[in-house]
């Protein structure tokens, strides 16, 4: 029973900056702009937060850096793919070697230390927050663990990151900026002759992308960790591109395909290898079965994976 | 509507005007951490060309950037963005690696068209893959290489830590390879010649990478398969219409763009290292994107701009021993600011320079 | 410039010396346009004559270079769709701005939701849709999602779409080019509710029948100018195809009676279900013979392109036989091109710029492409011989004079016209048996149009068979020795040129049989 409680908590911490990632991109490319530079925003706005974290001793400072950083990235492609029309794939693949190498070179430039910033004490990080009668329901057997080690006892982001789930619904297919966004992943010839900008509008969904990015990025680093280490992000940009293609862009399934990639990511910390008698299951199979999961939702074995119609092509007037 | 630009403005003005934002760009950041950019190019120039050892090691790393540019480029020729080709090469390195272990190779000549081979079937198999799901299932190829480079790279830890590391060690590598397959290295032939350099990496596959990328000149403008690929990645319903079967054309291409990828591990795992260590590639797939990119897919602009990259790398070592502030990662930012100003920024100088010659000769038509 | 100020009040447009040009293309020139209130305006044209242009200029889709709009009589500044939709200018465009994921409701309110959520704006076009079905004949299910409709629904939403924007005029894009005549009727029963209720209407299309049938007045352009406008009622279609095309058309081709020899292709029972289960062919069964040119005739849309693509070997039947001088021919695949090639079948495609031709391609190269595995064009190691195929890209030139003169010629900087000849000249140059070709002169000046009808002309008189794929209903019947009339996938009807006319086929066309009365 340990055992479960611990995996299912350590699945929520690892799904969360997973999950914001993987909302991040939802944004983006529901509104038609492909991004696979979520990985580099991550890691921008990972090293920036701790950095500033690290010098003001503030976590909340910290994050607004890590967030501004992640959306001045974001910029970068919405220039590139938006108003320049360029290859967003392309552009993509830039910005995370330009994260991979800024954070280093300016974290060995600032702090000396290989590229680290210094390890945050606990009153710069997001620590975990005990919801209200936890040690008293935790008594209560069955559920009552649940509650207080599952449930509570996490950092402000990771409640932040599930509640985005239902807002993120909420706004796609509640509100007329959702509508809009929708649109014009679909049909910006629709949006554009309506009489509503295409640019405004992918320029929006871009920067929400980086807002989201920035978080995911801060909290790899002021509140799951310590602290900025060279690479950090280790492939979670990719994991949650990975999921939004698993969910078919779409905010609720997102949440599930984080919360699995994110236990697998537990069980492979927390196992080497899985016997299974006959079978060994090593640890680099359970850490690569996400990509392999996704290739095959891609390849429609399983389902098929359509991305937003207009996605990835820049809006061209036709005459 | 599409204002003509002359040849040589497309191939020479605008890639070097894309290049040198890119420098210019590269040179804020060295101010941004306080430095100073001239000394830094200064030690750069002098670390990769100074000497016989620098362009040893500039010609080394050039030697690898032409496979993996070539890869890319090859890809991009038939309109597929092939992201993959770091975890093509780390699949290359394993089929060199069998080959180069599987027996004790009396000499290198003998060893080497085996391990040619080796490199580029495993190479190919691991692109043979997205080439086949684009091609039958429509599934996106960058999305479907980006997630094979992950397996690629969970795979060779695998392979490394539980088959076939030496028995005892704790390091994930192979024992090293037998002396039969060391391919030569240049100052040795050089030596054999008369001429004495100091000793560097660079090997024999540098001269395998100029007729590769011969080789692949030929095979995008002289061949028929060459022909079939650049109608295919200009347009596919013409390529359709002109008896050209799309999944064999993109697997094909897929394949030899794939086995391209894996060559760079002759160079690195049997020219150099004589065994295979963990995260050989080091990126160097990821460069070739920047390669191709920078020599506009042709065979002769990859040359050039895997020498340049050569350049950066050995450059940048020397320059991150002189100038400890600026570490080796400023060589990701240049090569990530390469690919942004000639990739996904590059309608910033098309788009003012299409005009300026749209201005001074008007089409006529 | 406006010497009946008098009555400005009458005019809902007024357009007053519109330029625009495209590089060195000049699209519209000095258009000076009046267009009555509660009137229905045709405007005709040829393909390329500055129509859409023209209409996109109104709706703020490009800015014009010079000239003036006039709504109502005020000079208005139409910059963007949506000055376009608060000067109460609604467009239906040629290809739909629709979001095929949404549902109707969600079309209908985009760009109009009226507040940041969506419920109550939903809710009120709901009672509004209900109330436009009832007043005009727009009946749609508000919740369908548009792509599950039928591209006559789609219509229908663009216009309630425009409606629901409360817009007083109404520009139509070619409205037609998809529909069913049924549903064209339909549509021209609800432009004319549209008038009544003292709506403008401004029709685009190139269909002098349609103008005749629905128009007050019709304005003719060509080469991006308007050449004249005149009250429909006093004028008629040969008037408005010779102002169309600047002089007399004509429509005989000069070619003497068909020496009609052995059937070359038999196709059997042929059947196409698309994707989405969609029928696009039905049992198609037809002869052609040596020496004949088979026209099949048709609206746009009813198979016809399909069936081209299956003979061609470029699109997959999903039944049916095809046989060729008595072999059977594989219609099961999209990669059959080059058999086809090699046994006799050329086929010069609809569509030159996405199927014809590579685009970045020299003149040269694409002067070999499809038959670039020809022994002839084989050099050592599975290279290309690059001078036996420029020899014969020079050769063409000549023959079909393509200008420019130069085979090094990137093929995009040709003329729509020069670029169909570059195919015409590349798939008869081998003297093929069958000839499938579609659409030869759509986007061709009138020059290059009786250069390639005469090619035409000239191939089936060496004895081989043509089939030709038009929407031109002239150049069916000016060029056809005999004719299939596609409706709905189906064969409505099978002609001899010199036994039918316009209004036979027109019927034929809409899926009636006059010998047979209702068929189909």
């Amino acid at each position: 029973m340990d055992v479960v409680i611990q995996l299912a908590d350590s699945s929520i911490r690892l799904a969360t900056p997973l999950l914001l990632a993987c909302l991040a991109g939802l944004y983006s490319e529901r509104a038609g702009i492909f991004d696979i530079g979520l990985e580099g925003k991550m890691l921008a706005a990972a090293f920036t937060a701790a950095a500033v974290a690290a010098v003001t001793s503030s976590a909340w400072v910290g994050l607004i850096a890590g967030v501004m950083a992640s959306v001045a990235f974001s910029l970068i492609h919405a220039l590139a793919s938006i108003t320049l029309k360029g290859n967003q794939l392309i552009s993509g693949v830039a910005i995370n070697f330009l994260a991979s190498g800024l954070t280093v070179l300016i974290g060995q430039n600032w702090f000396g230390q290989g590229g680290q910033t210094p390890q945050l004490s606990p009153d710069s990080r997001f620590l975990g927050i005990d919801l209200p009668l936890a040690e008293t329901l935790g008594n209560i057997p069955g559920l009552g663990p649940i509650y207080q080690f599952v449930i509570s006892d996490h950092n402000l982001i990771v409640y932040v990151a599930f509640a985005a789930v239902p807002l993120t619904w909420w706004i796609l297919y509640r509100t007329r900026f959702g509508l809009r966004l929708r649109a014009v992943g679909e049909n910006p010839g629709a949006v554009d002759t309506a009489g509503i900008s295409v640019t405004s509008q992918r320029y929006a969904a871009v920067l929400i992308c980086g807002v989201l990015c920035g978080i995911s990025g801060a909290y790899l680093s002021t509140a799951m960790s310590a602290g900025f280490v060279r690479d950090m992000t280790a492939g979670k940009g990719f994991i949650a591109l990975a999921a939004l293609i698993f969910a078919k862009w779409r905010p609720w399934p997102a949440l599930g395909a984080c919360l699995l990639f994110g236990f697998l990511e537990a069980l492979g910390i927390r196992y080497q290898e899985i016997d299974l008698g006959t079978l060994v299951i090593p640890v680099q199979f359970m850490q690569a079965l996400p990509y392999i999961l996704t290739v095959v939702i891609l390849a429609g074995f399983v389902g098929k994976a359509v991305p937003p119609k207009a996605g990835g092509r820049p809006y061209v007037k036709e005459r | 509507m599409n204002p003509q630009l002359p040849k040589w403005a497309d191939l020479v003005l605008i890639p070097a005007l894309n290049l040198l934002l890119a420098f210019l760009a590269a040179g804020l950041v060295v101010i941004f951490i306080g430095e100073d950019p001239v000394e830094a190019v200064h030690w750069l120039v002098v670390g990769a060309l100074g000497s016989s050892y620098g362009l040893g090691f500039t010609f080394y790393y050039a030697t690898t950037f032409i496979f993996t540019g070539l890869a890319v480029s090859i890809a991009f020729q038939a309109g597929l963005l092939n992201i993959g080709g770091e975890g093509q090469a780390a699949i290359g390195g394993i089929g060199v690696t069998l080959v180069c272990l599987a027996l004790p190779w009396p000499h290198w000549t003998l060893a080497l068209p085996f391990a040619i081979l080796g490199a580029g079937l495993f190479g190919a198999a691991w692109a043979i893959i997205p080439g086949y799901l684009q091609a039958k299932r429509g599934s996106h190829i960058v999305i479907t290489t980006i997630m094979f480079n992950f397996i690629a790279s969970a795979l060779v830890v695998y392979l490394l830590v539980n088959v076939l590391k030496v028995p005892g060690s704790m390091a994930p590598e192979t024992r090293n390879f037998a002396p039969g397959t060391n391919l030569p290295f240049m100052h040795e032939m050089l030596g054999a010649i008369g001429i004495t350099m100091t000793p560097t990496p660079m090997n024999f596959s540098a001269i395998l990478a100029f007729l590769a990328a011969f080789g692949t000149w030929v095979l995008i403008w002289r061949t028929r398969l060459g022909y079939e690929l650049r109608a295919f990645g200009h347009s596919e319903p013409a390529a359709v219409y002109g008896g050209i079967d799309p999944v064999r054309i993109t697997v094909i291409t897929m394949v030899i763009s794939g086995a391209m990828a894996g060559m760079m591990a002759l160079n690195v795992v049997m020219g150099f290292q004589h065994r295979l260590v963990l995260d050989f590639v080091g990126g160097a797939g990821f460069v070739g994107i920047a390669v191709a990119l920078m020599g506009r897919s042709h065979p002769v602009g990859v040359v050039l701009a895997a020498i340049l990259f050569g350049i950066l790398y050995q450059g940048g070592a020397e320059l991150a021993f002189e100038m400890p502030d600026i570490s080796r990662d400023m060589i990701v930012v240049i090569q990530a600011l390469v690919i942004l100003f000639t990739g996904a920024l590059e309608n910033l100088v098309r788009a003012p320079v299409t005009r300026m010659f749209g201005r001074v000769r008007p089409r006529t038509t | 410039m406006n010497e009946n100020a008098g009555i400005v009040s009458d005019l809902a447009i007024e357009l007053v010396g519109i330029s625009k040009s495209f590089g060195a293309v000049q699209a519209n020139k000095d258009i000076h346009l009046p267009v009555r209130r509660g009137t229905i305006h045709g405007i005709v044209g040829e393909n390329g004559a500055g129509k859409s242009t023209l209409m996109s200029i109104l709706y703020g889709f490009y800015e014009a270079d010079a000239g003036e709009i006039r709504i109502d009589g005020k000079p208005t500044a139409i910059r963007d769709s949506q000055a376009a939709i608060r000067a109460g200018i609604g467009m239906v465009h040629q290809h739909f701005m629709l979001v095929e994921p949404f549902t109707v409701l969600e079309n209908v309110i985009l760009g109009a939701e009226n507040g940041a959520l969506l419920r109550p704006a939903l809710a009120k076009a709901h009672n509004e849709l209900t109330r436009l079905a009832r007043e005009y004949e727009l009946q749609v299910d508000p919740d369908a999602v548009v792509g599950d409709l039928s591209v006559g629904f789609q219509q229908r939403v663009e216009i309630l779409k425009a409606l629901y924007r409360e817009c007083d005029i109404l520009i139509l894009d070619e409205p037609t080019g998809v529909l069913t005549p049924a549903e064209a009727d339909h549509l021209f029963r609800i432009l004319q509710n549209l008038k009544s209720e003292g709506k403008t209407i401004l029709m685009i299309t190139h269909k002098l029948r349609e103008i005749m049938a629905v128009t007050d007045e019709v304005s003719v352009m060509r080469r991006g100018e308007i050449v004249k406008t005149l009250e429909t009622a006093r004028t008629n279609p040969a008037e408005l195809a010779e102002l169309m095309v600047g002089r007399r058309v004509l429509l005989r081709v000069d070619k003497a009676p068909a020496k009609v020899g052995p059937v070359l292709l038999n196709v059997q029972d042929l059947d196409l279900v698309d994707r989405n289960g969609i029928g696009r062919l039905k049992s198609i069964s037809f002869n052609v013979r040596a020496g004949e040119i088979l026209g099949i005739a048709g609206v746009a849309g009813n198979g016809q392109s399909e069936l081209l693509e299956v003979l061609a070997g470029i699109a997959p039947a999903t039944s049916g036989a095809v046989s060729y001088q008595g072999t059977t021919l594989d219609i099961g695949r999209i990669t059959s091109a080059e058999e086809r090639r090699s046994c006799g079948i050329a086929h010069v495609p609809e569509d030159r710029h996405r199927r014809g031709l590579v685009m970045p391609f020299a003149e040269w190269e694409n002067s070999c492409l499809g038959y670039h595995d020809e022994d002839r064009f084989k050099g050592p190691l599975r290279t290309l011989k690059r001078s036996a195929i420029r020899n014969l890209a020079r050769e063409c030139i000549e023959r079909f004079d393509i200008r420019p003169p130069s085979c090094d010629l990137k093929t995009a900087n040709f003329s729509g016209g020069n670029q169909q000849k570059i195919v015409l000249a590349r798939e008869i140059e081998r003297e093929p048996n069958v000839l499938l070709i579609g659409q030869p002169t759509r986007g061709v000046d009138i020059g290059a149009i009786e250069f390639i009808h005469k090619q035409i002309v000239a191939l089936r008189d060496r004895g081989k068979a043509i089939i030709l794929v038009s929407v031109e209903l002239d150049e069916i019947q000016a060029l056809s020795d005999r004719i299939l009339v596609m409706f709905d996938g189906r064969i409505s009807g099978e002609r001899l040129a010199s036994e039918t006319d316009e209004r036979d086929l027109g019927l034929l066309m809409a899926g009636i049989d006059p010998k047979h009365g209702e068929a189909a």
